[in-house]
């Protein structure tokens, strides 16, 4: 299955819904506890940083029986340095951000973590696209 | 430990899931930083913060936290609350500060995650 949605920046109050969305959607589709939680805190931080440091994008999943495909593109500005953000504790979050508990710099390195492949499209003045890849074939993670 | 012990512990106002203080809890995590929650793998941890907002009741959603203990008498706006009832997750608040309460509870047995 195939589903869309739209992501504003700036709007705190609304970070997660799709997260929260996309979990529902998983649940009902019966993916074991472990998947669901991995994918989902890999999208949530995603959705997070188009929020707090993007102009706004979409976040598209693709469901299948062996794999999730989650694709987070946003419109810019980029990240200049990409090895150096996705260094843990780095982070040009703003005070508003901080003070909405991100900005400490980890989300890049969750994502990394919780995703089997993850590829990261980006670069100074350039949209940032995100694809990441979680595979279901793992039976245990099923239980 | 029950939600119930919790609240008796750190002299705790239930504001939703009153219907769940029977509910056993065996870990707790005091943080203000959500990416760290979002590092968690096990369920059943009471989650101590002092991060009145939104995003502290999204990433106990996202992480399936079911029980939040905000210190120093924060008090949760209403939209957090139906977020939080939505979910099934208890909302406690206590006027101690994160050191003190942590303290306690660990003191009584709650179990921290590292
Ligand atoms: N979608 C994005 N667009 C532009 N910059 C981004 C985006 N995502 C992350 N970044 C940059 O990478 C840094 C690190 O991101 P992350 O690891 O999620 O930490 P945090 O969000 O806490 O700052 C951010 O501070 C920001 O500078
Ligand atoms: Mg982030």
């Amino acid at each position: 299955m195939h589903v869309s949605f739209q992501v504003q920046a700036g709007d705190f109050s609304n970070a997660g819904k799709v997260s929260s969305t996309v979990k529902g959607i998983l649940k009902q589709l019966n993916l074991g506890p472990v998947h669901v939680k991995r994918i989902i805190v890999a999208l949530y931080e995603a959705e997070v940083n188009v929020v707090a440091h993007s102009y706004g994008g979409t976040i598209t999943c693709e469901v299948e029986p062996e794999s999730v495909d989650i694709l987070v593109c946003d419109t810019g500005p980029g990240i200049p340095d990409l090895d150096l953000a996705m260094t843990e504790g780095w982070s040009t979050a703003t005070t508003e951000v901080r003070e909405m508990g991100f900005g400490a710099g980890m989300g890049l390195a969750n994502i990394r973590k919780n995703t089997d492949r993850l590829a990261i499209d980006t670069g100074e003045g350039k949209p940032t696209k995100i694809h990441m890849c979680f595979d279901l074939a793992n039976g245990a993670a099923h239980a | 430990m029950t939600l119930r012990d919790v609240v008796q512990i750190v002299d705790g106002t239930v504001l939703c899931g009153e219907d769940n203080l029977g509910r056993e809890v065996h870990l707790g995590f005091a943080s203000d930083l959500m990416s760290d929650v979002l590092t968690l793998l096990a369920d059943d941890i009471l989650l101590i913060t002092g991060l009145s907002n939104n995003q502290a009741i999204r990433t106990a959603e996202m992480s399936d936290i079911l029980q939040i203990l905000f210190v120093r008498n924060k008090r949760p706006t209403k939209t957090m609350l139906d977020l939080a009832k939505e979910h099934g997750i208890t909302v406690i608040t206590t006027p101690y500060s994160m050191f003190r309460s942590s303290g306690l509870l660990f003191s009584k047995g709650l179990q921290p995650v590292y």
